[in-house]
Protein backbone atom coordinates (compact mmCIF):
# COMPACT_ATOMS: atom_id res chain seq x y z
CA UNK A 1 0.00 0.00 0.00
CA UNK A 2 0.83 3.61 -0.81
CA UNK A 3 1.84 6.13 1.69
CA UNK A 4 -0.33 9.04 2.00
CA UNK A 5 2.01 12.89 3.33
CA UNK A 6 0.39 14.30 6.13
CA UNK A 7 -0.27 17.69 4.17
CA UNK A 8 -2.69 15.51 1.46
CA UNK A 9 -4.60 13.57 4.20
CA UNK A 10 -5.68 17.35 5.73
CA UNK A 11 -6.65 18.15 2.17
CA UNK A 12 -8.72 15.14 1.85
CA UNK A 13 -10.17 14.96 4.91
CA UNK A 14 -11.17 18.62 4.87
CA UNK A 15 -12.27 18.45 1.32
CA UNK A 16 -14.34 15.46 1.96
CA UNK A 17 -16.22 16.98 5.27
CA UNK A 18 -16.86 19.66 2.81
CA UNK A 19 -18.48 18.03 0.02
CA UNK A 20 -20.67 15.76 2.18
CA UNK A 21 -21.40 18.76 4.55
CA UNK A 22 -22.63 20.56 1.58
CA UNK A 23 -24.19 17.88 -0.14
CA UNK A 24 -26.58 18.00 2.98
CA UNK A 25 -26.95 21.42 2.48
CA UNK A 26 -28.62 21.06 -0.52
CA UNK A 27 -31.99 19.65 0.83
CA UNK A 28 -31.77 21.93 4.03
CA UNK A 29 -31.18 25.15 2.63
CA UNK A 30 -34.93 27.08 1.47
CA UNK A 31 -33.33 28.55 -1.44
CA UNK A 32 -33.17 27.29 -4.59
CA UNK A 33 -30.66 29.24 -5.75
CA UNK A 34 -28.72 28.21 -2.85
CA UNK A 35 -29.44 24.64 -3.22
CA UNK A 36 -27.67 25.01 -6.74
CA UNK A 37 -24.54 26.59 -5.24
CA UNK A 38 -24.81 24.61 -1.95
CA UNK A 39 -24.13 21.38 -5.16
CA UNK A 40 -22.03 23.57 -6.95
CA UNK A 41 -19.41 23.53 -3.73
CA UNK A 42 -19.64 19.69 -3.49
CA UNK A 43 -18.51 18.93 -6.63
CA UNK A 44 -15.83 21.57 -6.43
CA UNK A 45 -14.76 19.88 -3.15
CA UNK A 46 -14.60 16.74 -5.16
CA UNK A 47 -12.84 17.84 -7.89
CA UNK A 48 -10.07 19.16 -5.42
CA UNK A 49 -9.64 15.81 -3.71
CA UNK A 50 -9.36 14.53 -7.23
CA UNK A 51 -6.08 17.06 -7.99
CA UNK A 52 -4.96 15.57 -4.70
CA UNK A 53 -4.82 12.20 -6.19
CA UNK A 54 -3.09 13.51 -9.57
CA UNK A 55 -6.13 13.01 -11.80
CA UNK A 56 -5.64 16.32 -13.11
CA UNK A 57 -7.41 16.41 -15.94
CA UNK A 58 -10.72 14.21 -14.77
CA UNK A 59 -10.63 17.06 -11.72
CA UNK A 60 -10.37 19.85 -13.92
CA UNK A 61 -12.85 18.68 -16.50
CA UNK A 62 -15.16 18.14 -13.51
CA UNK A 63 -14.96 21.11 -12.25
CA UNK A 64 -15.58 22.94 -15.30
CA UNK A 65 -18.28 21.01 -16.33
CA UNK A 66 -20.38 21.09 -12.95
CA UNK A 67 -19.97 24.67 -13.01
CA UNK A 68 -21.84 25.40 -16.59
CA UNK A 69 -24.18 22.76 -15.37
CA UNK A 70 -25.02 24.29 -12.24
CA UNK A 71 -25.10 27.50 -13.63
CA UNK A 72 -27.98 26.44 -16.43
CA UNK A 73 -29.47 23.81 -13.10
CA UNK A 74 -30.16 27.46 -11.66
CA UNK A 75 -31.96 29.08 -14.65
CA UNK A 76 -34.10 26.09 -14.71
CA UNK A 77 -34.60 26.23 -11.06
CA UNK A 78 -36.12 30.07 -11.56
CA UNK A 79 -38.03 28.68 -14.26
CA UNK A 80 -39.75 25.31 -12.84
CA UNK A 81 -39.96 25.79 -9.01
CA UNK A 82 -42.53 27.50 -6.87
CA UNK A 83 -40.10 29.08 -4.64
CA UNK A 84 -36.89 29.93 -6.15
CA UNK A 85 -35.47 32.54 -3.71
CA UNK A 86 -36.57 31.05 -0.59
CA UNK A 87 -39.17 33.84 0.49
CA UNK A 88 -41.27 31.84 1.80
CA UNK A 89 -40.83 28.36 3.56
CA UNK A 90 -42.54 25.67 2.37
CA UNK A 91 -42.36 22.12 2.43
CA UNK A 92 -40.95 20.63 -0.79
CA UNK A 93 -40.76 17.14 0.32
CA UNK A 94 -42.53 13.39 0.42
CA UNK A 95 -42.38 10.40 1.84
CA UNK A 96 -39.35 12.07 4.12
CA UNK A 97 -39.03 9.22 6.86
CA UNK A 98 -38.83 6.18 4.08
CA UNK A 99 -36.70 7.81 1.93
CA UNK A 100 -34.17 9.28 4.79
CA UNK A 101 -34.38 5.07 6.02
CA UNK A 102 -33.38 4.33 2.40
CA UNK A 103 -30.38 7.21 2.08
CA UNK A 104 -29.47 6.04 5.86
CA UNK A 105 -29.35 1.93 4.93
CA UNK A 106 -27.53 2.26 1.95
CA UNK A 107 -24.63 4.36 3.65
CA UNK A 108 -23.98 2.01 6.58
CA UNK A 109 -24.47 -0.82 4.11
CA UNK A 110 -21.41 0.81 1.88
CA UNK A 111 -19.50 1.40 4.85
CA UNK A 112 -19.30 -2.19 6.46
CA UNK A 113 -18.23 -3.24 2.91
CA UNK A 114 -15.79 -0.77 2.91
CA UNK A 115 -14.27 -1.39 6.22
CA UNK A 116 -14.45 -5.13 6.41
CA UNK A 117 -13.15 -5.90 2.57
CA UNK A 118 -9.53 -6.75 2.85
CA UNK A 119 -8.17 -3.99 0.36
CA UNK A 120 -5.47 -4.92 -1.71
CA UNK A 121 -1.79 -3.43 -1.97
CA UNK A 122 -1.61 -1.09 -5.31
CA UNK A 123 -0.44 -2.84 -8.20
CA UNK A 124 2.08 -0.96 -10.16
CA UNK A 125 3.72 2.74 -9.95
CA UNK A 126 1.69 6.00 -10.79
CA UNK A 127 2.05 7.18 -14.47
CA UNK A 128 4.34 9.67 -15.20
CA UNK A 129 0.98 12.25 -16.89
CA UNK A 130 -2.36 10.43 -15.98
CA UNK A 131 -3.92 12.21 -18.50
CA UNK A 132 -1.64 10.92 -20.96
CA UNK A 133 -2.68 7.46 -20.03
CA UNK A 134 -5.85 8.31 -19.98
CA UNK A 135 -5.52 9.67 -23.69
CA UNK A 136 -3.65 6.47 -24.90
CA UNK A 137 -6.67 4.57 -23.07
CA UNK A 138 -9.11 6.33 -25.38
CA UNK A 139 -7.69 6.28 -28.41
CA UNK A 140 -6.67 2.58 -28.04
CA UNK A 141 -7.30 -0.09 -25.23
CA UNK A 142 -10.65 1.76 -24.73
CA UNK A 143 -11.80 3.11 -27.61
CA UNK A 144 -15.10 1.27 -27.49
CA UNK A 145 -15.79 2.73 -24.05
CA UNK A 146 -15.93 6.34 -26.13
CA UNK A 147 -17.57 4.98 -29.52
CA UNK A 148 -20.64 3.62 -27.27
CA UNK A 149 -20.35 7.10 -25.19
CA UNK A 150 -20.58 9.22 -28.60
CA UNK A 151 -23.60 7.23 -29.46
CA UNK A 152 -25.32 8.02 -26.09
CA UNK A 153 -24.42 11.40 -26.38
CA UNK A 154 -25.81 11.75 -29.69
CA UNK A 155 -29.09 10.32 -28.88
CA UNK A 156 -29.06 12.56 -25.97
CA UNK A 157 -29.25 15.50 -28.25
CA UNK A 158 -31.86 14.18 -30.95
CA UNK A 159 -33.95 12.48 -27.90
CA UNK A 160 -33.68 15.62 -26.06
CA UNK A 161 -34.53 17.95 -29.51
CA UNK A 162 -37.36 15.90 -29.96
CA UNK A 163 -38.98 16.21 -26.27
CA UNK A 164 -38.12 20.13 -26.15
CA UNK A 165 -39.54 20.99 -29.50
CA UNK A 166 -43.09 21.89 -28.68
CA UNK A 167 -45.05 21.44 -32.17
CA UNK A 168 -44.50 17.52 -33.65
CA UNK A 169 -45.21 16.42 -36.80
CA UNK A 170 -48.41 15.82 -36.31
CA UNK A 171 -48.81 19.54 -35.51
CA UNK A 172 -47.63 20.84 -38.75
CA UNK A 173 -49.55 18.01 -41.03
CA UNK A 174 -52.73 16.91 -39.20
CA UNK A 175 -53.42 13.71 -37.65
CA UNK A 176 -53.23 11.72 -40.27
CA UNK A 177 -50.01 13.32 -41.64
CA UNK A 178 -52.01 14.31 -45.20
CA UNK A 179 -51.69 18.25 -45.60
CA UNK A 180 -49.73 19.05 -48.22
CA UNK A 181 -48.20 21.88 -47.03
CA UNK A 182 -47.24 21.84 -42.78
CA UNK A 183 -49.19 24.56 -41.05
CA UNK A 184 -46.46 26.17 -39.27
CA UNK A 185 -46.88 29.93 -37.39
CA UNK A 186 -44.23 31.40 -39.99
CA UNK A 187 -43.79 30.23 -43.68
CA UNK A 188 -40.72 28.96 -44.60
CA UNK A 189 -39.15 30.21 -47.62
CA UNK A 190 -38.81 33.40 -49.34
CA UNK A 191 -42.29 34.18 -49.19
CA UNK A 192 -43.05 34.24 -53.09
CA UNK B 1 -0.31 7.33 7.33
CA UNK B 2 -1.12 4.57 5.27
CA UNK B 3 -3.46 4.00 2.08
CA UNK B 4 -5.50 1.73 2.90
CA UNK B 5 -7.18 3.75 5.69
CA UNK B 6 -7.17 6.84 3.61
CA UNK B 7 -8.81 4.82 1.06
CA UNK B 8 -11.50 3.52 3.31
CA UNK B 9 -11.75 7.44 4.50
CA UNK B 10 -12.24 8.40 0.67
CA UNK B 11 -14.67 5.67 0.06
CA UNK B 12 -16.57 6.59 3.27
CA UNK B 13 -16.95 9.87 1.94
CA UNK B 14 -18.48 8.45 -1.23
CA UNK B 15 -20.81 5.98 0.58
CA UNK B 16 -22.02 9.34 2.42
CA UNK B 17 -22.72 11.52 -0.79
CA UNK B 18 -24.54 8.55 -2.32
CA UNK B 19 -26.52 8.42 0.14
CA UNK B 20 -27.57 11.70 0.92
CA UNK B 21 -27.87 11.83 -2.73
CA UNK B 22 -30.23 9.00 -2.91
CA UNK B 23 -32.69 10.62 0.37
CA UNK B 24 -32.81 13.73 -1.85
CA UNK B 25 -33.66 12.00 -4.95
CA UNK B 26 -36.48 9.77 -3.14
CA UNK B 27 -37.64 12.97 -0.60
CA UNK B 28 -37.82 15.70 -2.81
CA UNK B 29 -41.27 16.47 -4.73
CA UNK B 30 -39.48 18.99 -7.58
CA UNK B 31 -38.60 17.09 -10.87
CA UNK B 32 -35.00 19.57 -10.66
CA UNK B 33 -34.78 18.57 -7.27
CA UNK B 34 -34.93 15.56 -7.76
CA UNK B 35 -32.14 15.66 -10.29
CA UNK B 36 -30.14 17.22 -7.80
CA UNK B 37 -30.04 14.47 -5.77
CA UNK B 38 -29.22 11.98 -8.40
CA UNK B 39 -26.56 14.38 -9.28
CA UNK B 40 -24.91 14.55 -5.98
CA UNK B 41 -25.09 10.43 -5.88
CA UNK B 42 -22.96 10.19 -9.32
CA UNK B 43 -20.59 12.23 -7.20
CA UNK B 44 -19.90 9.81 -4.89
CA UNK B 45 -19.19 7.39 -7.66
CA UNK B 46 -17.02 9.79 -9.47
CA UNK B 47 -15.01 10.84 -5.86
CA UNK B 48 -15.11 6.16 -5.04
CA UNK B 49 -13.36 5.60 -9.22
CA UNK B 50 -11.04 8.37 -8.30
CA UNK B 51 -9.96 7.14 -5.19
CA UNK B 52 -9.85 3.43 -6.60
CA UNK B 53 -7.83 4.35 -9.34
CA UNK B 54 -5.16 6.41 -7.10
CA UNK B 55 -4.88 3.33 -4.15
CA UNK B 56 -5.34 0.02 -6.46
CA UNK B 57 -4.45 0.23 -9.79
CA UNK B 58 -2.82 3.13 -10.91
CA UNK B 59 -0.97 1.36 -14.16
CA UNK B 60 -4.50 0.51 -15.17
CA UNK B 61 -6.51 3.52 -16.90
CA UNK B 62 -9.98 1.42 -16.28
CA UNK B 63 -10.21 3.47 -13.27
CA UNK B 64 -10.15 6.65 -15.09
CA UNK B 65 -12.39 5.51 -17.61
CA UNK B 66 -15.10 4.43 -15.11
CA UNK B 67 -14.85 8.06 -13.72
CA UNK B 68 -15.43 9.76 -17.41
CA UNK B 69 -17.87 7.12 -18.03
CA UNK B 70 -19.51 8.97 -14.36
CA UNK B 71 -19.55 12.21 -15.98
CA UNK B 72 -21.15 11.52 -19.48
CA UNK B 73 -23.91 9.75 -17.60
CA UNK B 74 -24.20 13.26 -15.24
CA UNK B 75 -24.26 15.17 -18.56
CA UNK B 76 -26.76 12.50 -20.04
CA UNK B 77 -29.03 12.48 -16.85
CA UNK B 78 -28.73 16.69 -16.70
CA UNK B 79 -29.95 17.19 -20.54
CA UNK B 80 -32.87 14.28 -20.60
CA UNK B 81 -33.97 15.35 -17.06
CA UNK B 82 -34.48 19.41 -18.26
CA UNK B 83 -35.53 18.01 -21.87
CA UNK B 84 -38.48 16.32 -19.60
CA UNK B 85 -38.81 18.82 -17.45
CA UNK B 86 -40.15 21.10 -19.86
CA UNK B 87 -42.14 18.34 -22.04
CA UNK B 88 -44.03 17.39 -19.12
CA UNK B 89 -44.75 21.25 -17.75
CA UNK B 90 -45.31 22.46 -21.74
CA UNK B 91 -48.36 19.19 -21.91
CA UNK B 92 -49.61 19.14 -18.55
CA UNK B 93 -48.29 22.42 -16.40
CA UNK B 94 -46.30 19.83 -14.76
CA UNK B 95 -43.57 20.69 -12.15
CA UNK B 96 -43.63 17.95 -9.10
CA UNK B 97 -43.55 14.29 -9.26
CA UNK B 98 -46.91 14.03 -7.00
CA UNK B 99 -48.56 15.73 -9.74
CA UNK B 100 -47.48 13.41 -12.58
CA UNK B 101 -49.84 9.94 -12.11
CA UNK B 102 -51.26 9.56 -14.53
CA UNK B 103 -49.51 6.13 -15.04
CA UNK B 104 -50.05 5.18 -11.69
CA UNK B 105 -51.46 1.56 -11.84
Amino acid sequence: MVDVSTWSLVVVAVLGVLAVALGVAVFVVDSMARATFALLGSFLAVAGILLVFDLVYLAVVTALMMTIEMAVMAVFMIMFMMNPAGLMPMSMVHNQRGSAGVGVVTFVVLVIGIWTVDWPPRTGALPEDSTRQLGEAIMGSHMLVMLVIGIALFGTILAGTVLATARGRYDRFGPDLSAARPSDPVEGGMGR
Amino acid sequence: MSGELVLQIVLTVAAGLVGVGLYGALSQQSIVMIMMGLELALNGVLLAGGAAWFFLGPELPDAQMLVVVTLVVMAVEMAMGFAVTIAIYRARQVDMVDMATELKG
